[in-house]
């Protein structure tokens, strides 16, 4: 039996995430949205979900007391961060007038605003692609340029260049996708990306590290 | 390649069932919503939109249970309005499965409910719906429940106060092309579209394939939305999104 915990911490797309991944999980696989200490150290596999502003969402994590969880979890299993789930493990953001992230990975999330065309709409809303810069397991049956659905308005630029996944075009091109270890990080939102999205989500309970 | 623009087949619910009329009278049935929103996201919707027509004007709540097994069967962006009044009714749409919430009547009786919102849930999940009609050369207004109520208030100056509030997408429709097929009032569109930062979704009045692709380039919307031509078969989305790619339009195909 597999296990797989959506870590809790009321972030907007929850059920979104669990609904697509037990669309995609076989009746061997054990899906649980939970904040609790035991079974995310019992889980096989953690899904960080997130949507909405980098404070609030640090905020629910602190209250939720999941940062060490979310630390040990990093550093142990097989682990998949969603839109926000990407860019809170950064050192910090500019939104909200500075937030400190988890620093798990050097680098800012960038404000769109400041580094692209007025003419370009914010949030960067809708489908994008997503050019896949190195090889890696979720990519399978995947194409290379492959659609995804985006909706955000800040945008993490990593330091270590290596860890950069994938990357997408929206007037500059920014990284959209991350990748180290046992780490998946994706900015765009796999539950929301139909056959796309859902094989992702598949690779995901089907990758062997 | 970047940013596709997107297309959004709009499902009207009265009554638990799909439907469309022409100047939101006169209604007509087209169906089940979960059975009609599995065939959109099966012909490549990059997302629908529900609206619960009648929530706001006979004051209930949004049917929740219909919104979940819409949610249940389609992995795209789901919005849904309608009788949308409270914090509350944002979570419990949001639980359902939905990803974006639209508000209409609710921002117009107090708009610091769309920043309370905003801030609550995050302005990515907030669409605020305006419905204007043309009431002068170069003025349009906004109306409610439904259209049936008339406020007074500029539409293009309600977009820019609903931006600064914190909504984090518009949806645009003009009452009076809603239903009749002449195509979008683009005068409308590129005005609002051109006046806020925000994505802005055209609606009301697409009655063929050209209409879609003039809202993108004449009326500078991000995406288009549209019912009738797709809910009786008179275009598939997949043939209306090749159209608009051809005409020169980055589409998701």
């Amino acid at each position: 039996m597999k296990k797989i915990v959506i870590l809790d911490y009321d972030s907007g797309n929850l059920h979104s995430v669990a609904k697509a991944i037990t669309q995609v999980a076989d009746n061997k696989t054990q899906i649980l949205i939970s904040d609790k200490h035991e079974h995310i150290k019992n889980a096989d596999r953690i899904i960080f979900p997130g949507q909405g502003a980098a404070a609030d969402c640090m905020r629910k994590l602190k209250e939720h007391n999941l940062i060490d969880e979310i630390n040990y979890a990093i550093k142990n299993k097989p682990f998949l961060g969603i839109c926000m789930g990407m860019q809170v493990l950064f050192q910090k953001s500019s939104e909200n007038n500075g937030t400190d992230l988890l620093n798990i990975y050097q680098g800012e999330v960038k404000d769109f605003k400041k580094h692209i065309k007025k003419d370009f709409k914010i949030p960067h809303m809708g489908w994008n692609n997503v050019k896949q810069m190195t090889e890696h397991p979720l990519w399978n049956n995947i194409k290379d340029n492959s659609s995804f659905y985006f909706v955000h308005s800040y945008f993490a630029s990593p330091q270590q260049k290596n860890i950069i996944t994938g990357t997408s075009l929206y007037d500059i091109d920014f990284c959209s996708v991350i990748a180290c270890e046992n780490v998946f990080a994706c900015q765009f939102h796999p539950e929301k990306s139909t056959n796309d999205g859902l094989q992702l989500l598949k690779n995901f309970i089907n990758w062997q590290i | 390649m970047s940013l596709a623009k997107r297309i959004i087949p709009c499902l009207d619910v009265n009554n638990r069932r799909v439907v469309k009329g022409i100047n939101f009278v006169d209604l007509q049935d087209a169906g089940d919503p979960v059975e009609v929103a599995k065939r959109y996201n099966a012909e490549g919707a990059d997302e629908i939109t529900f609206l619960d027509i009648t929530a706001s004007s006979d004051n209930r709540k949004t049917i929740l249970d219909v919104v979940e097994a819409v949610a249940n069967e389609v992995f795209i962006p789901l919005t849904v309005g309608g009788g949308v009044k409270k914090i509350s009714d944002i979570r419990d749409i949001l639980n359902s499965g939905a990803d974006k919430v639209a508000i209409n009547t609710a921002a117009i009786f107090n708009p610091d409910f769309v920043r309370d919102a905003a801030d609550k849930v995050g302005n990515q999940c907030i669409v605020v719906a305006i419905d204007a009609k043309k009431v002068d050369d170069d003025r349009w207004e906004i109306f409610t429940h439904g259209g049936r109520e008339k406020t007074g208030i500029d539409a293009v100056e309600w977009a820019i106060k609903m931006a600064e509030c914190g909504a984090g997408e518009i949806l645009l429709t003009s009452m009076d092309r809603d239903g009749t097929k002449i195509g979008f009032d683009l005068e409308l569109t590129r005005k609002i579209s051109e006046a806020i930062r925000l994505p802005v979704i055209a609606s009301g009045g697409v009655g063929n394939l050209q209409h879609l692709v003039e809202g993108i380039k004449d009326g500078k919307a991000d995406a288009v939305l549209a019912a009738s031509i797709f809910h009786f078969g008179t275009y598939s989305i997949n043939e209306a999104k090749e159209y608009m790619q051809k005409a020169g339009i980055q589409m998701r195909l």
